[in-house]
C-alpha cells in the first residue's frame, strides 16, 4: 500500500472580503493533482513559484482542507483523521520563520517534544541525539535570534524529527542557505531515507531534486505535467543539445531573432553582474551555433559551449509547454 | 510504528505536564523582551497613577485603598485582553501557528498555557502597581487575610487566562480578531467594578458584569483585602472562567477546521 495516496486533489481560494461589495475572484491553486509515494521513497514535487507545491503539501499535512479530491497518508484520510496523520508525520519548511526567537534552540525542541508527546524520560536523550545529527551540539543553549540561517534550518530539521515520524514533508528546506549548508542538508535527508523514512520534498532547485529524489512530479499551474525518475524526465530532452553563449553587452533585443532559427526549441537568459548567459535548447539534429552567433553579430561575446541537457533543461521544457 | 505518540502515558499526567511545560516556556518566551517587560509595567502604572491622583483629591482613604487594588488588577486584565488576541497573530507572523496546529496535541491544550502565561505577566504588573501606590502615594498595603488575598489574586489571574483563551481561539479563524482585545480592554475595567462599585452603575450593567469573571475576581480580591468573605466570589470567578474555557474547547476544533478551510493559519 502506498504511504501517500493523492487522488484528484483540488484547492481553490476566494479572494476579496465577504463584508465588502465588489467582485470576488476564485484562484485555483491546485487543479486535480494525483500521485502516490511508496514506503522509503524520496518523492520530489518540482515546480516554479506559485505552481501549487506548498498548497499540495499543506493539504497533506492537514493544514489546509482540500476543495475536492482525496488524500491519505499511511492509510489515514487527511480530512477525516487529521490527528492520526499528524502523529505520524514531520513537517519542515525553509526560511527564517517557524521558531521561537527568544527561546534557546534546546527550549524550542523541548516545547515541540512535549507537543508531539515524546515521553518525558526519553526527551533529553532524543534532543541530544538530534542536536548531534544536525551539528548543533554546544549551540543549543543560545537563543534562536542569534542563530544563522543555516543553524535555524538545521534546528527545523531536528524539530521535525523529534517524534521519529514515518513520513517527512520537506517544503523547500534549502531555500536561502549557503551551498555548504545545503549539501549537509541533502546528506541528512539522504541518511534519513536510508533508514526507511519516506520523504516528500518540494523544491525548485534542480540539482537537489536530481541528487536526492527517486521520483519527481513536475507541477506547474496547479497541475502535474510530468512524473518519473530524474533519468526518465531527462530523457524527454536527451535527444537535443544546449548551446550556452556568454554575452557582455546585452542580448534581450536579439532573442526573437534567435528563437526564429530553425531547430531552436527554447531560449533562456541568465543574468549575472557582468554578463548575460544565453541558453539555447535545440533539436537533436540541428546545428544552430553558427546561426545563433550570426544573430548576435556585433555583440561582445565570451564563452561559447555546447553540452548535454540536464534535469533543469527538461524542467524548463516541461514548464514552458505547460 | 515509530511514532512515540501512541505510548500509553496517564492522560491526566500528560495533560498536566503539557500545560506546565507550555506555560513555563511561553512565559519564558514572553518575559525575555526587556522592552515588552518594561511596557507591561509602565502601561498600567500610567493608568494607576492617574487614578491615585483622582481618588486622593477627595480625601477618602478607604476609597483610595480600594481604588489602589482595583487599579492594580486592571493591569492583569490588560495583559490578558490585549495579549491574548494579538498572540495568535504573533504566532501566525512568526510561522509557528501552523506548527502548533500541525502537532497532534489538541489545539486548546496548546493555547491554554499560552494565555495563562500572559495572565501571569499581568500578575507581575499587579504587584508592581501595588508597590508603586505604597511608595509614591503612601497607600498602605496591609490586608486582613494576606494568604486568602494571594489565593484570590492567583485564581483571578488563572480565570482571566481562561477568558483570554476564548479570545485567542477566535483569532485562529479570523486574522483580524486580534482587535477584539483592544475593544474589550476598557469596557471591562468599567463594567466589572475595577474602579467604580457595581452599585454605582446602571442596573442593566449588572447582568453583564455577572457573566464576566473579572467582576468576581475583583470582588474576591477586595473582600480578602478588606475583611469580607471572598470564597463565594473566588468560586464564581473560577466557575465563570471555566465556562469561557469550556466554550473555547468546544469551539476549538470547529474554529481550527474553519481556519483550515479558509486558509487563515498563515499570513499568505
Amino acid at each position: 500500500m502506498p504511504v501517500i495516496e493523492v487522488d484528484q486533489l483540488v484547492r481553490s481560494y476566494t479572494s476579496g472580503s465577504r463584508l465588502k461589495r465588489g467582485p470576488r475572484t476564485e484562484v485555483h491553486a491546485v487543479r486535480g493533482v494525483s500521485f502516490e509515494v511508496e514506503k522509503g521513497e524520496l518523492f520530489g514535487l518540482l515546480g516554479p513559484n506559485g505552481a501549487g507545491k506548498t498548497t499540495t503539501i499543506k493539504m497533506l499535512i492537514t493544514l489546509l482542507l482540500p476543495t475536492s479530491g482525496h488524500a491519505r497518508v499511511l492509510g489515514y484520510d487527511v480530512v477525516a483523521d487529521p490527528r492520526e496523520v499528524r502523529r505520524r508525520i514531520g513537517y519542515v519548511f525553509g526560511g527564517d520563520k517557524g521558531l521561537y526567537e527568544r527561546l534557546s534552540g534546546y527550549d524550542n525542541l523541548r516545547y515541540f517534544a512535549e507537543l508531539y508527546g515524546v515521553p518525558p524520560r526519553e526527551q533529553k536523550a532524543r534532543i541530544a541525539e538530534l542536536l548531534d545529527l544536525v551539528s548543533l551540539t554546544g549551540k543549543e543553549g543560545q537563543r534562536v535570534e542569534g542563530y544563522s540561517r543555516g543553524m535555524r534550518q538545521r534546528l527545523h530539521i531536528a524539530r521535525g524529527l523529534l517524534h521519529k515520524p514515518e513520513v517527512l514533508f520537506l517544503d523547500e528546506p534549502s531555500i536561502g542557505i549557503d551551498p555548504v549548508g545545503a549539501r549537509e542538508l541533502r546528506e541528512t535527508v539522504a541518511a534519513l531515507v536510508s533508514t526507511g523514512t519516506t520523504v516528500l520534498l518540494t523544491t525548485h532547485y534542480m540539482f537537489e531534486a536530481d541528487e536526492l529524489c527517486d521520483r519527481i512530479a513536475v507541477i506547474a499551474g496547479g497541475s502535474i505535467i510530468a512524473e518519473g525518475t530524474p533519468e526518465q524526465l531527462k530523457s524527454r530532452v536527451a535527444d537535443g543539445h544546449v548551446v550556452e553563449i556568454e554575452v557582455y553587452d546585452g542580448v534581450d533585443d536579439r532573442l526573437e531573432a534567435v528563437r526564429a532559427i530553425e531547430g531552436v526549441t527554447s531560449v533562456g537568459v541568465e543574468t549575472s553582474d557582468r554578463s548575460q548567459l544565453l541558453v539555447v535548447r535545440t533539436d537533436a539534429a540541428a546545428q544552430v551555433t553558427p546561426a545563433v552567433l550570426a544573430a548576435l553579430e556585433g555583440r561582445s561575446l565570451g564563452r561559447v559551449a555546447t553540452r548535454e541537457p540536464t534535469l533543469e533543461d527538461a524542467y524548463v521544457e516541461l514548464v514552458r509547454d505547460a | 510504528m515509530s511514532s512515540w505518540c501512541v505510548t500509553r502515558e496517564g492522560l491526566g499526567m500528560r495533560v498536566l505536564r503539557l500545560v506546565a511545560v507550555g506555560w513555563w516556556l511561553q512565559l519564558k518566551n514572553r518575559s525575555r523582551s526587556s522592552f515588552d517587560g518594561l511596557l507591561s509595567i509602565l502601561y498600567p502604572l500610567f493608568f494607576a497613577t492617574s487614578i491615585f491622583f483622582l481618588y486622593r483629591q477627595n480625601g477618602d482613604e478607604a476609597a483610595l485603598v480600594s481604588a489602589a487594588v482595583g487599579a492594580s488588577l486592571m493591569g492583569v486584565w490588560s495583559a490578558v485582553s490585549t495579549s491574548a488576541s494579538t498572540t495568535l497573530q504573533g504566532e501566525r507572523r512568526q510561522g509557528t501557528l501552523e506548527l502548533l496546529v500541525a502537532a497532534p496535541t489538541p489545539f486548546s491544550l496548546v493555547i491554554l498555557p499560552a494565555t495563562v502565561s500572559m495572565a501571569t505577566i499581568g500578575l507581575w504588573s499587579f504587584l508592581v502597581t501595588l508597590l508603586w501606590g505604597r511608595l509614591a502615594f503612601g497607600i498602605p498595603i496591609s490586608f486582613d487575610q494576606p494568604l486568602v488575598f494571594v489565593i484570590a489574586a492567583v485564581v483571578m489571574t488563572f480565570s482571566l487566562g481562561l477568558v483570554g483563551f476564548l479570545q485567542a481561539m477566535a483569532s485562529v479563524r479570523y486574522r483580524a480578531a486580534w482587535a477584539l482585545g483592544t475593544l474589550f480592554e476598557f469596557p471591562v475595567w468599567l463594567v466589572c467594578g475595577f474602579l467604580v462599585p457595581l452599585s454605582s452603575l446602571p442596573d442593566w450593567v449588572t447582568p453583564i458584569a455577572y457573566l464576566l469573571p473579572p467582576t468576581w475576581g475583583v470582588s474576591a480580591v477586595r473582600a480578602a483585602a478588606f475583611g469580607g468573605s471572598p470564597w463565594r466570589d473566588i468560586a464564581l470567578c473560577l466557575a465563570t472562567g471555566a465556562v469561557y474555557a469550556a466554550i473555547g474547547v468546544a469551539l476549538s476544533r470547529r474554529l481550527v477546521d474553519s481556519a483550515r478551510g479558509n486558509a487563515t493559519l498563515a499570513l499568505t
